[in-house]
């Protein structure tokens, strides 16, 4: 069991290595970062030297190597737009991005499930069928036309609630929080739904087809010919096997809502780790690029390592195959 | 639970916002990268520091000059000027301003790590000859000192040695500088706060030596807010939806919309910048085109015809949506040396351009590749899809390339484009900046490769001509060689347009740096 873990840790490792090293041969298509750090005037072997300075010049092997080193320290270097440490904008940057993903999650997962059992237990009621339509525009519209929209709707029309920002945040310890204020909430509001809409289009869809397909089985025919009532049958026996697919699938999509998260950052101004990456990539600051690219592999990576790790909890299956 | 709760009721209560009688809440794309005055060359960098900190000589929003921390600027010889300081001046936090500072603030400019130090490469030393007077010590004859002082902050200087930030930050380093997020300076507002790309929030410094001006008695604006928003549609609904009072960069598509609302004053103004492409005409052949053993741009015929066939008034009617002036040649209007009797594009004229591609050996026309920003200036990608369709109409076959920018200036820099687009702005409004940097062949800004001999000597002369008649004859002389070569075919001047909000004025400048201390709120 150890071993089956370590060797999942080794393999772990790679893939890290692996998305540090794609992440480093795009930044070659990127652009150069020295004609955005320089005014127009400066001459052509100013710019030689600054590219020199930052070490641009030297192999790409050399600059790879560099990075790695500093990375496993925890040292992204310098962002050459805001002349900041990279580990100091990323963790100020963070909270924002958890917070919006947390409360996005817990949107998508209570409704998306919620709905999706409702569907599939009431397949022919035209609720449901309303319900699966809105789901497939969920599922089709891009995030930002979503986005705007509400903000037509909600910000510029209706006035109620505000168009961009984090409102008001409380700094608790290093963990600035938008949870604590009325304005925090009101403006987390917007970008919350806007990025659970697609993963709730997607959970409901799961939910209710594994709920359809429980349905079927030849148990749940027994509990209905031995007279149990539907709520018994629903709740207790249909759901618990239902729901275990949907657990796993959830618990990997999780990562998917922070990657998702650039784009709905970037509509509503949220000052998270996806706005943070955009205005990188604008600007070529390949030190803030890196940075973030590694943490979202980091992110993905350790999500499906302690699924890994569940599994074998689990599952008897893969213990006894882990044994032999 | 209990404790939880009151301890957010606290919080909240905190937290809720202390309104001051009159914020001025306003947005544009991007965040200032520092606070750093020296640190970084760049638009919404000089933007936000404007606000706190003030140069020597000051730009009203007509871009004329005024004193600001200096009184009175004189030649005393050809290479020195002499610059009388305003006295009794403080920095925000009661440190008195004096000579020394401003020396300091010039030598720092001048460092290595300085972004500045190009703006100021005439300036060869700057000395202190009393608590209030300075003397510029330029490298040869400088007419145009005085406009590059409006350019150069000046800190505090025991601050900055109480802070370590003697020297603009060096981006190799690894730590940032204090002065990245701090600022103290002797302007009409000082820093509250400041959160990089979420917030800038200012507040009146009623200290400020000119709220004893009779021009600044109806100043009435006591916080500044400012909040980078990227994306150009949440703009726009911020705008809408009262969040906003002043947007400095609207989307040339909105502007109609913002218009109509009928809730805000729109002021344009021609940015200081001219919108052009320009064609190597220097090689044996272009690296792009297939035609083989010459090059299509060094024959001035062709590039006649290349202006003929690109219609600038449609350019301006449609790509642009009105929100821009057709240029003849590539000095905007602003700046001093500029001729509006100059300003003249080649009539538009397809059968003319086809007649002379023709003469020229190419009955067919030719292929080459056109390379343009895609995120740089107003509907750049636009203008490009444009202007290859009408060179299509002559028989020129345009190749578009699209790159951002941090793809696309590299491409100018290391001399690797037959065909491009290219803004040239200027910080010093005056034409000697433009023309050294649009004209001479030595500049890495110009590709074109062309040469007068005649003009690159007039544009030299003029950095060191002191008698303005007989300058301004040369810039003269020198745009019309310039612009007759055609090596260039001058687009347009885009408009800068600033939206505000009903109640409050912001004065527009043609520079785009917005200075609140000529902003009201109406009673």
């Amino acid at each position: 069991m150890v071993r089956f873990f370590l060797r999942r840790l080794f393999q772990a490792t790679l893939v890290m290595l692996a998305a540090t090293l794609l992440a480093f041969v795009l930044f070659n298509y990127v652009g150069d970062p020295v004609n955005n750090m320089v005014g127009q005037e400066v001459s052509a072997e100013e710019r030689v030297a600054m590219r020199d300075r930052l070490g641009l010049n030297d192999p790409f092997i050399l600059q790879f190597g560099r990075f790695i080193v500093s990375a496993v320290q925890g040292d992204f270097g310098i962002s050459y737009r805001t002349q900041r440490p990279v580990s100091e904008l990323i963790a100020e940057r963070l909270p924002a991005t958890l917070e919006l993903v947390l409360i996005a999650a817990l949107i998508s997962v209570a409704a998306g499930v919620g709905l999706g059992i409702y569907t599939a237990i009431r397949r022919e009621s035209w609720i449901s069928r309303a319900i699966l339509t809105l789901s497939l525009l969920g599922s089709s519209l891009p995030t930002f036309v979503i986005g705007i929209g509400l903000i037509y709707l909600f910000s510029v029309t209706l006035g109620w609630l505000p168009s961009f920002g984090r409102g008001d945040v409380t700094d608790l310890g290093g963990w600035s929080t938008g949870l604590l204020t009325l304005a925090g909430w009101k403006s987390l509001i917007l970008p919350a739904l806007t990025l659970s809409f697609f993963q709730l289009a997607y959970f409901l869809r799961l939910a209710r087809a594994e709920m359809l397909e429980v349905l079927h089985s030849d148990y749940i025919r027994t509990a209905r010919a031995m007279g149990l009532r539907d709520g018994t049958i629903h709740y207790k026996y249909a759901l618990r096997n239902a729901a275990l697919p949907v657990i796993t699938i959830i618990g990997l999509k999780l990562g998917d809502l922070i990657a998702f998260a650039i784009i709905t950052e970037t509509v509503f101004q949220w000052p998270g780790m996806g706005l943070l990456f955009v205005q990188a990539v604008a600007f070529a600051d390949v030190p803030v690029m890196a940075a973030y690219l590694c943490m979202v592999a980091f992110i993905f990576v350790a999500i499906n390592l302690v699924v890994d790790a569940l599994y074998l909890v689990l599952d008897p299956r893969l213990r006894v195959a882990a044994k032999s | 639970m209990r404790t939880f709760i009151s301890v957010a009721a606290a919080v909240m209560m905190l937290a809720g916002p202390v309104q001051a009688q009159n914020t001025l809440r306003w947005a544009s794309q991007g965040d200032g990268f520092t606070l750093d005055p020296h640190a970084q060359n760049e638009g919404q960098t000089h933007a936000i520091n404007r606000q706190m900190m003030e140069p020597l000589i000051e730009r009203r929003p007509d871009l004329t000059k005024i004193p600001a921390l200096a009184l009175s600027w004189t030649l005393i010889n050809p290479t020195t000027w002499e610059f009388k300081l305003r006295p009794k001046v403080k920095f925000h936090d009661g440190r008195a301003f004096s000579a020394d500072d401003v020396v300091f603030s010039y030598k720092r400019a001048m460092m290595p790590t300085s972004d500045m130090k190009d703006i100021i490469s005439t300036l060869k030393d700057v000395t202190k000859v009393d608590d209030l007077t300075v003397h510029f010590i330029t490298t040869g004859p400088d007419p145009v000192f005085p406009d590059v002082a409006t350019n150069i902050f000046i800190m505090s200087k025991s601050w900055a040695e109480e802070h370590k930030v003697t020297a603009p930050q060096d981006i190799v380093a690894k730590q940032e500088t204090y002065a990245v997020r701090n600022a103290i300076g002797t302007g009409p507002f000082k820093l509250q706060l400041r959160e990089p790309d979420v917030r800038t929030v200012m507040v009146k410094n009623t200290e400020w030596w000119g709220y004893a001006d009779p021009a600044y008695k109806d100043h009435n604006v006591d916080r500044v807010v400012f909040t980078p928003v990227a994306n150009a549609a949440t703009r726009v609904a911020a705008l809408l939806s009262g969040e906003l009072d002043f947007l400095l960069d609207p989307p040339v598509q909105d502007v109609a919309r913002i218009e109509s609302s009928g809730q805000f004053t729109l002021q344009r103004v021609p940015e200081v910048r001219s919108i052009f492409l320009g064609m190597k005409t220097n090689t044996k052949e272009l690296a792009s085109s297939s035609v083989k053993g010459k090059n299509p741009f060094s024959d001035i015929r062709v590039r006649r015809a290349m202006n003929m066939a690109v219609d600038v008034n449609a350019i301006t009617k449609r790509t642009m949506r009105g929100q821009a002036q057709p240029a003849g040649y590539v000095l905007p209007p602003g700046v001093h040396g500029y001729h509006a009797d100059l300003d003249q594009h080649l009539p538009f004229d397809v059968e003319g351009a086809k007649k002379l591609l023709t003469e020229a050996g190419y009955p067919n026309g030719f292929d080459v590749r056109l390379d343009c920003p895609n995120d740089r200036y107003l509907n750049d990608e636009e203008i490009c899809q444009a202007v290859t369709g009408m060179l299509a109409r002559v028989g020129v076959k345009v190749t578009l390339d699209l790159k951002p920018r941090t793809l696309h200036f590299p491409k100018i820099q290391n001399d690797t484009s037959d065909f491009y687009m290219l803004g040239w702005g200027t910080l010093t409004t005056d034409a000697y900046y433009h023309l050294s940097f649009m004209v001479l062949t030595s500049s890495t800004w110009n590709r074109t490769g062309y040469l007068d001999q005649k003009m690159e000597d007039l544009v030299n002369a003029l950095g060191v001509e002191t008698d303005i008649a007989k300058r301004d004859a040369m810039i003269r002389e020198a745009s019309v060689r310039s612009r007759d070569g055609y090596a260039t075919i001058p687009l347009h001047t885009q408009f800068l347009t600033w939206a505000t909000r009903k109640n409050v004025t912001v004065p527009i400048t043609a520079d785009n740096l917005p200075a609140f201390r000529y902003a009201r709120f109406a009673k």
